[in-house]
């Protein structure tokens, strides 16, 4: 209790300093400049001293290399280089394939999850509770193995069957998960101690919300990437050429506020971000519908043990004509358009990528203002944590998921035999049947019944 | 700010007013009380202190004729009187929903996650007094039909397949679901950014989070309630008693032998109680058990009959519900001189449920003491007179229910047959014909199918 106590009479003061900084810088200078990249924005209010400038931790040759300018220019610098070094990394990792992407989008999330939680704990000066940050840690790990563990089972079914405790422990995953989480579950009961209650209650939930933001969303990731890595490429780009353009447009154009919470960021940018991402998505899409390597499901091949991308690309796609509306052909002087299917999709995405996208960023303003924090810690120089960066990505990746499963592709198909061969005998005979009738009711049973009676 | 502010100083003075139970924990229950109450699930700190005023229980909501017939005795007499009549009008509105069948019974389980819901929430808005926080509570109401409508439409679409074959408007419906659900979360979602407000974000932020972890722990227990019933009633009906038992028999158990104290988070239950009521509940579910397996009423999954619009409990039961004779260890043999027992294997099963329900299930109610120690409550709420509210009687069996669930995947069956017919018939063409393929020779090596020759006709 004490220690609410303190924080509350502590943040009175910060509180009248820094919101006031917050609201003159962005009222005078910066209202007709910036859009702002998805919640950096604060960090660039550079000609605020009061508020507490985290440890710079600038690489001591770009901070050699841009002395000469003035901080604000420098900032700019900074932020600009780092951007073309991240997005430079993200082209790298995906020419190196499927297996290294897992592995980033693993450690972007166990980076995620440490920044959110050490906030949680300097937010309640928990850092000293006993067993919490085991415990954090290991809710992580069970809730991640369960996860991976589903997973998998699914796309490497034919390499766990054939090893014995691969096998053990994927027929009896769930119970095992499970028992692993009571574990933690049991520990946390044990080690609650009586002056720091409310606290623990308090670190267990926060822990649990971080979990279940961060880890199902890097899992659904991995979902998509599964799929093919177009869809683990465009949407991320999608996201990110959103953040760049609505900025550049608040920058150029930038005059009408658009939400309190975020007061840098205007609708001329929202808008303007909007066309500028569809089209990129469209052009995008164009790009890499045309190679296998982005095009085909990831999948395991149990011989080589290793991963292929090969396949026949599927309808999606293939290169389609459609007839364009009376109206643009008047206009473009063209009757019909080659397009992917894919691009069509994208534009579905990169709408929901400038539309929804951001009140995952706002989410996180809302979230910084709340408890305080300029960003969630200083992962990257110019631009805050990893977190920072991936505030947007998080519902994207939700979206891209339930999208794929609603409108795209149906269940997979080795899973649906895994399931079928686990069951009873008499069911697999009942299944059969009604599979027969249906198939045979398309038409597609009887020429084959009759090649196979020949 | 100023409200966490006040919020600290004046938790601070009340401490040793309010904090009722840790104080009687501490003191009294080690002296004069240790043998005395081992105390169901939670609702110990209410039955044995008549002189420290109820902090939750200002409006005494025991109806008047109870109060009248029992006016003569003394205050804690009484209480025990209240709540033993609440405990039989409790079991018997149990049986009471089991026979009148299985929509019934998920209707009861829907309104105890409603009422369960409410009681938590309600405990956020008095910790934070963020009563008044706008939109707030028609968020979280919002967020439950959320969350509730994404998990019954996935099991509903499972287990009522062809009604929602037949049905136009159901059949988009299902098609859609995750879509439909994930932009009905993202509305509610975005309102909430939407609705943050200068002053308040912080406590915003936590009445979200709140929100979400009471959703996590009541409504996918619930859901798993539900998903347990359909594969039989016995698999509701056990679990659930298992645990009353626990809690009756590890009461008695303490309150006759009680003398060494088991956790410091509630003080009255003890060691001679846990082990007690962990044999107690064994041999009970065993015999539970026996009775329940030898009726289809109990025993069948339920099924959704399309033509009659209705529930059907009527199958061949599983193997697990047929009798079968084991051979008895030697040692065992000698001393009751059988050589073999014939039993359900569903017997067999329930001996680890009920293990699970006495070793384990009481750490959710000691989570449960945790909780109310922490935001100093001496009851989630005041529904039911002499045992506080649904959460308080529900604490315990929120483990189980999804131990259950994951026993029954992970042991006792496979997949869902429908629901395997239902993914075959979404697949391409191409696919389905690959896998009648394979599902073909597969039968046909079992023998389950005649060879190639005479298929056609």
């Amino acid at each position: 209790m004490a220690e609410l106590r303190h924080r509350g009479l502590k943040d009175t003061d910060p509180t009248v300093q820094q919101q006031p900084s917050e609201d003159k810088g962005s009222d005078n200078e910066l209202k007709a400049e910036k859009d702002g990249v998805s919640d950096s924005e604060s960090k660039v209010d550079s000609g605020v001293p009061e508020v507490p400038v985290p440890a710079d931790d600038t690489p001591e040759v770009l901070n050699k290399a841009l002395s000469g300018l003035s901080s604000r220019w420098k900032n700019w610098w900074v932020r600009g280089i780092l951007t073309l070094a991240m997005i430079s990394f993200f082209f790298f990792i995906i020419y190196l394939g499927p297996m290294v992407l897992m592995m980033i989008v693993l450690c972007v999330q166990i980076k995620c999850f440490q920044e959110i939680i050490t906030i949680g704990y300097s937010v309640y000066h928990s850092y000293d509770l006993p067993w919490f940050r085991t415990l954090s840690w290991y809710f992580l790990l069970c809730v991640n193995y369960f996860f991976y563990g589903e997973t998998v089972t699914d796309y490497f079914f034919t390499l766990v069957q054939r090893e014995e405790p691969l096998r053990i422990l994927s027929k009896y995953h769930r119970f095992i998960s499970f028992a692993l989480y009571l574990t933690g579950f049991c520990m946390f009961v044990l080690s609650l101690v009586k002056k720091h209650y409310r606290l623990q209650f308090y670190m267990f939930g926060w822990t649990h919300v971080t979990l279940l933001i961060v880890v199902t969303q890097s899992h659904l990731i991995i979902h998509n990437l599964f799929e093919g890595m177009i869809w683990f490429i465009v949407p991320i780009s999608c996201v990110i050429c959103n953040d760049i353009m609505a900025y550049m447009f608040g920058f150029f154009f930038g005059r009408t506020p658009l939400i309190k919470l975020s007061p840098k960021k205007t609708w001329e940018g929202f808008i303007g971000g909007f066309f500028a991402t569809i089209v990129f998505g469209i052009m995008l899409s164009y790009v890499m519908a045309g190679c296998r390597y982005f095009v085909c499901p990831v999948e395991f091949n149990n011989d080589s043990n290793s991963f292929q991308v090969d396949c026949e690309p599927s309808e999606l796609f293939q290169l389609q004509d459609y007839a364009l509306p009376s109206m643009l052909e008047s206009v473009t002087g063209w009757t019909t358009v080659s397009l992917y299917p894919f691009q069509i999709h994208s534009i579905a995405l990169s709408s929901f990528a400038s539309i929804v996208g951001p009140f995952g960023g706002f989410f996180a303003s809302g979230f910084k203002r709340a408890f305080k924090i300029k960003d969630f810690a200083n992962t990257i120089p110019g631009h805050g944590g990893i977190m920072d960066r991936f505030d947007c990505q998080y519902l994207m990746a939700t979206f891209v998921n339930v999208y794929i499963a609603s409108f795209i592709r149906g269940p997979n198909p080795t899973k649906v035999i895994q399931q079928l061969l686990a069951l009873r005998p008499d069911q697999q005979l009942y299944i059969f049947n009604s599979l027969k009738a249906h198939l045979t009711e398309k038409g597609l049973l009887p020429a084959l019944e009759e090649a196979a009676a020949a | 700010m100023t409200e966490l502010r006040k919020r600290g100083g004046g938790g601070a003075d009340p401490d040793s007013a309010d904090n009722i139970s840790d104080k009687e924990a501490d003191g009294d229950d080690r002296l004069g009380l240790a043998g005395d109450a081992e105390g169901e699930c939670d609702g110990d700190s209410k039955a044995d202190t008549p002189d420290y005023p109820l902090s939750t229980a200002d409006t005494d909501n025991t109806p008047e004729c109870l109060n009248k017939a029992l006016e003569g005795l003394p205050p804690r007499w009484k209480n025990y009187w209240i709540r033993g009549v609440l405990s039989l009008a409790m079991i018997s509105g149990f049986f009471l929903i089991i026979y009148m069948g299985p929509i019934a019974l998920i209707l009861v389980v829907m309104s105890v996650q409603i009422k369960c819901f409410q009681e938590i929430i309600t405990i956020g808005y008095r910790v934070y007094h963020s009563y008044d926080l706008p939109w707030f509570r028609t968020l979280s109401w919002y967020f439950l039909i959320c969350v509730n409508y994404f998990f019954y439409g996935e099991t509903v679409a499972d287990y009522f397949g062809a009604l929602v074959q037949r049905e136009e408007p159901l059949q988009f419906l299902a098609r859609y679901h995750r879509f439909i659900s994930f932009a009905l979360y993202l509305a509610g979602f975005c309102m909430f950014v939407l609705s943050l407000v200068k002053k308040h974000y912080r406590l915003q932020f936590y009445m979200f989070a709140w929100t979400h972890v009471t959703l996590l722990i009541v409504v996918t227990q619930s859901h798993l309630v539900i998903q347990n019933l359909f594969e039989g009633m016995i698999w509701f009906i056990v679990p659930i008693s298992i645990v009353i038992c626990n809690d009756i028999m590890a009461y008695l158990f303490g309150f006759f032998f009680g003398r060494t104290p088991l956790i410091k988070l509630s003080p009255k239950k003890t060691w001679e109680g846990f082990i007690g009521g962990f044999f107690a509940t064994v041999v009970f579910g065993f015999i539970l058990a026996y009775l329940l397996s030898q009726f289809q009423y109990f025993v069948c999954p339920v099924g959704f009959n399309s033509e009659s619009n209705s529930f059907t409990v009527e199958c061949e039961p599983s193997d697990i519900f047929v009798m079968q004779e084991y051979t008895l260890p030697t040692v065992l043999q000698n001393t009751l001189r059988w050589k073999t027992v014939n039993l359900y294997p569903f017997a067999i099963h329930s001996i680890f449920l009920s293990s699970f329900g006495s070793l384990i299930g009481p750490f959710g109610g000691f989570f449960a003491s945790g909780f109310k120690r922490a935001f100093k409550i001496k009851d989630f709420a005041n529904t039911i007179p002499g045992h506080g509210g649904i959460m308080d009687r529900f604490d315990c069996q929120y483990l189980m229910a999804t131990f259950t669930h994951v026993y029954i995947a992970s042991f006792v069956r496979g997949p869902n047959p429908s629901k395997v017919l239902q993914q075959l018939l979404l697949l391409q063409p191409e696919q389905q014909l690959g896998i009648f393929h394979t599902l073909q020779s597969h039968l046909r090596d079992k023998g389950m199918l005649p060879p190639a020759a005479v298929q056609a006709e």
